[in-house]
């Protein structure tokens, strides 16, 4: 593997034995059923490094704090993920009113509610067992709201026919993500399924395949070309694969997590190329396809190129997209509103997909309300609309994105070892940090990623939480770190000021 | 040539329900219903899911409003909500630091979650408050809790970390029957090997520790048996298990070195003579060596019970005994999965903290469950005494859970054409029972039963008046198919 994943893995992999062969509390656990030994190996395999180790101390800090220990810092800045809330905005209002409705219909007598608000509750209901949101809905999900996504598709890409059938309503995207893989990925040995993923990449997928016993294929982005992505790579890294698997299937995130790069129109259409000519299934990961700031870029959804191709490629690719409500920019996360449109799925594998789903039973049906809000917002002429455009500011809140994406990277590459890409879309900055040897060496000592070291020693030292780039993957004997850039511009600019003189003072003491 | 000509072969060796077929034909019926055409019956009742409100069960008063506030706080302004139901959304919208942000950023809120388990931890802690209490006060560690999107995400999860597909044997896991649906589909999804244990039906399906013998002995050299898997109470089958039959299966579980994975989502639903208690409770009790080392996942939702509040997908598994080494990574599948929808997580912290006598919302709560319990107790009592009338229909006592789960004794004639049409017996009669009176419910066959008996699963979590017109239609036309084939 060439991410620093490796060295990461290794180090909770001997805590976990040691652990395991320790007396704990005095009773051995030898004799257990489930043990390291007898447990499904692949979960071994997984890491998930948003959530991993550096936010789990973040999170014992803020109690430290909470208790009242003293530290150089009076709270923790958590910019590991994507938080609207620190941005000050408020949830909102619309969205709420219609599911407050949904959840106790009661409140459709009371005039306080906006009738575009209860129109839209009532269609939700109707299309409930039972009029209740509590009750099952269909495993794929509600018909009226996959016509809704489906409608909404179609306005989004100039008219192109979106068919409801098409799409799969799904717990937020990574439920979406985590079944098509989970669809896709069989065979043994060389013939075990290979699935294409950039590097860096979000780690639900280097996740999902470590589970499901998938062969990771990287496929690098040009750091030097602003993260771009480049054919010739990907057909380096599927003929290098060939050898030992059988690649079927290529991930793409666009825009991108962590690197916030947009595709532009030709890479595009080099990829659905790419992928015709290879037999390979395209995942489209669109989630951030709101959050497109930077001038000059644009995001192109792959079915419409794909579309405008035409049909010796649009009748042919298989292909699957995958959107969510939670990182829409104002991200009404909590719900898992989400859904992924399947295209030129054989049937009979359809049936299949449909048959995987119903195991789930269906995803939750507040986050499927959520999503027809979403596709279904007030209109010009709707007594919600002023409100909602309002409490949304979009274009407000884009240009601050824009205006906070410059002032990062002007200020990160001010700082001597530290180099900035510009962000162009999503919500996250992914610096590169050129770290001493001495630091490198000690990081191997302890058995931890150079870039974990790093970042571990910002968090206890500034309070800054953010994630190594050795979660992301990246290329060998290079070192980055994730941080979101969505905190009030005032509060960024401390934090960038924090990081800077962090950065100066570890160069200094690793000499 | 198709990239998808191959999947993955788990996928495809998930058996099919005959479940859908019925689904594709109510559909139809459906549309037909919608565009007048004239049937036997104005609208289908359909009873196949576990689901109350669907079936017409009202959502707890008290749950929505507390709900609603917490989605729109402004609704706390003034006096329309009663004060315990704006104290409560009050509370859990400022529970720990920013809790709105929590609520309303799967972000932060996961942040806030980590600390060490899934879930707001104000919730899981209440939550193992909860489990405490209804243990008689066994300790219940917050971090041993797990929030998920269902019961049933939760199980998989578990089965996945149980399961070792690359094996040279398959993992197998004994499971009942019958046994509702979606877990056996887990387990063969993930690569592993269902091993049925037949409950008696004969015996209002007890749980015989010989059965569990034989079961365990007839896949010698076939698979790897790692984990045993019960359902208590029941579903389909309505049994409730006493403590002698729980403390048997503890015993077996350990002596064979297998996993107890202890599904109890219909715990809220017991209507008979047994109470329910829990298998940790029973383990805790059976004190050392077997308190400390039987390892055991329990599960429970929001999704049965009273609340019903299934569309919310609000569910979670408690470990017991679970090797700390093993727990870190089965941490790290639960965060790299869906953080638990909010919603979710709100109904489970209501129905571990419901309404308490002196609480303004007390009594309309206390109303609305007891007439839900009072209702179900009726049904239970109405369907097995009009099944028990009928000829070829026999219902074994419903202690617990959602269902009924009849047996029906079809003539030889009806199995005749039922395998002409090339179905299972119980789905043609279950078609039929669609089709002429437009009920649907599920065939035995989906669930596993003994060879040459069939059955049919209905929810009996229904308004009053539901069953009966229910009952109507299932008797008359038993009555005419047992005629049509005899």
């Amino acid at each position: 593997s060439a991410s620093s994943t490796v060295s990461s893995h290794t180090s909770q992999l001997h805590l976990a034995k040691t652990m395991s062969s320790l007396a704990v509390n005095g009773v051995t656990c030898r004799g257990k059923v489930l043990t390291l030994d007898s447990m499904n190996p692949n979960v071994r395999r997984v890491e998930y490094a948003v959530r991993g180790p550096i936010v789990q101390r973040a999170v014992q800090i803020e109690k430290e704090l909470r208790e009242g220990v003293k530290k150089p810092f009076t709270e923790v800045i958590k910019a590991n993920i994507g938080d609207a809330h620190a941005m000050g905005q408020k949830p909102i209002t619309f969205f709420r009113q219609v599911l407050a409705l949904c959840s106790y219909p009661d409140l459709l007598e009371d005039n306080k509610f906006p009738e575009d608000a209860k129109k839209r509750a009532r269609r939700i209901l109707d299309a409930c067992g039972g009029h209740s949101i509590g009750a099952y809905s269909a495993s794929q999900g509600i018909e009226c709201i996959r016509q809704d996504v489906a409608r909404y598709i179609e306005k989004r890409d100039g008219g192109i026919p979106s068919n409801p059938d098409n799409i799969y309503l799904s717990t937020g995207a990574s439920d979406a993500i985590v079944t098509m893989l989970k669809l896709l990925v069989c065979g043994e040995g060389r013939d075990r399924t290979g699935v294409m993923i950039s590097i860096p990449q979000y780690p639900l997928y280097s996740a999902a395949l470590a589970d499901l016993g998938a062969v990771q294929i990287n496929y690098y982005l040009d750091e030097d070309k602003c993260w771009g992505l480049d054919v010739t790579e990907l057909r380096r890294a599927l003929n290098a694969a060939k050898q030992h698997c059988k690649p079927r299937v290529l991930c793409i995130i666009n825009p991108g997590n962590p690197t916030g790069q947009v595709q532009s129109r030709e890479c595009i259409e080099d990829v659905i190329r790419f992928a015709k000519e290879e037999n390979l299934f395209l995942m489209a990961d669109e989630v951030y396809q709101d959050n497109v700031y930077a001038k000059g870029c644009k995001f192109h959804s792959f079915k419409k190129v794909l579309f405008e191709m035409g049909p010796e490629y649009s009748s042919s690719l298989e292909m699957a997209s995958f959107h969510s409500t939670s990182k829409c920019y104002m991200g009404e996360c909590g719900f898992r509103g989400g859904y992924m449109e399947v295209l030129n799925m054989d049937p009979e594998v359809k049936a299949q997909l449909t048959k995987l789903v119903s195991v789930r039973l269906c995803p939750p049906v507040s986050g499927q309300a959520m999503l027809d809000l979403v596709v279904n917002p007030p209109l010009p002429d709707e007594p919600s609309y002023t409100l909602f455009l309002s409490s949304q500011e979009r274009t407000a809140v884009l240009a601050a994105l824009a205006e906070k994406s410059h002032l990062t990277e002007e200020m990160f590459n001010t700082v001597p070892g530290i180099t900035c890409n510009p962000v162009q879309g999503a919500m996250y900055t992914f610096p590169r940090i050129t770290l001493p040897q001495k630091a490198i060496a000690k990081a191997q000592e302890e058995g931890q990623a150079p870039d974990m070291l790093y970042c571990m020693k910002l968090l206890e030292e500034e309070g800054i939480c953010l994630v190594p780039g050795s979660g992301f993957g990246q290329k060998e004997g290079t070192f980055h770190f994730r941080m979101t850039i969505l905190p009030p511009t005032e509060k960024l600019k401390v934090v960038l000021q924090k990081i800077r003189d962090f950065h100066l003072r570890f160069t200094q003491e690793f000499s | 040539m198709s990239v998808l000509q191959e999947i993955s072969s788990n996928v495809k060796n998930m058996k099919t329900l005959e479940y859908s077929l019925l689904a594709r034909w109510t559909k139809q019926i459906k549309e037909d219903l919608r565009q007048g055409v004239k049937k036997p019956f104005r609208e289908v009742i359909d009873v196949s899911w576990g689901d109350p409100h669907r079936g017409g069960v009202k959502p707890l008063t008290f749950v929505r409003q507390v709900l609603a506030a917490c989605l729109y706080p402004q609704l706390m302004n003034g006096e329309k909500l009663p004060v315990d139901v704006r104290q409560r959304a009050q509370k859990l919208l400022d529970g720990c630091a920013g809790w709105s942000r929590l609520v309303f950023s799967k972000c932060s809120f996961s942040l806030g979650s980590y600390s060490a388990t899934g879930g707001l931890p104000e919730i899981v802690q209440r939550v193992s408050e909860f489990i405490s209490r209804r243990d008689g006060g066994v300790p219940s560690n917050p971090e041993n809790i797990f929030l998920c999107c269902g019961s049933q995400w939760a199980l998989t999860r578990i089965l996945n970390v149980l399961v070792n597909a690359e094996a040279p044997f398959p993992t197998g896991v004994l499971t009942p029957a019958p046994c509702y649906s979606t877990t056996p589909l887990s387990i063969e999804g993930l690569g592993g090997v269902v091993i049925p244990y037949y409950l008696s039906e004969e015996r209002g399906w007890e749980l015989q520790v010989e059965e569990l013998h034989r079961a365990l002995e007839s896949c010698k050299g076939a698979c790897h048996p790692i984990a045993l898997y019960v359902i208590n109470p029941g579903n389909p089958a309505g049994q409730v298990q006493s403590r002698k039959s729980m403390q048997e299966v503890i015993r077996f579980a350990s002596e064979k070195r297998l996993f107890l994975l202890a599904d109890e989502v219909y715990q809220g639903c017991v209507y008979g003579e047994t109470e329910f208690v829990s298998y940790k409770r029973v383990l805790s009790e059976m004190g050392p060596p077997l308190s400390d080392t039987v390892e055991l996942a329990s599960f429970h939702s929001a999704s049965k019970g009273f609340m019903g509040e299934c569309g919310l997908r609000g569910g979670y598994v408690e470990l017991v005994n679970l090797d700390p080494a093993v727990k870190k990574y089965i941490y790290t599948l639960f965060c790299a999965d869906s953080s638990p929808p909010v919603l979710g997580q709100i109904a489970l912290d209501l129905m571990t903290n419901p309404p308490q006598p002196g609480d303004p919302s007390y009594l309309l709560y206390y109303q609305e469950t007891q007439h839900i319990r009072s209702t179900v107790v009726k049904n239970v009592k109405k369907a097995c005494e009009v099944i028990n009338s009928l000829q070829g229909f026999s219902c074994q006592a419903v202690e617990g859970g959602a269902f009924a789960f009849p047996r029906i004794h079809l003539p030889a004639k009806a199995i005749q054409k039922a395998k002409e049409a090339g179905m299972q017996p119980d789905t043609f009669y279950c078609l039929r029972l669609l089709e002429e009176a437009g009920v649907l419910a599920s065939p035995g066959s989906d669930y596993g039963q003994e060879e040459g008996t069939f059955h049919i699963r209905f929810c009996i979590l229904l308004p009053h008046d539901v069953l009966g017109e229910l009952l109507q239609r299932l008797s008359d036309f038993h009555t005419q198919f047992m005629k049509d084939f005899s």
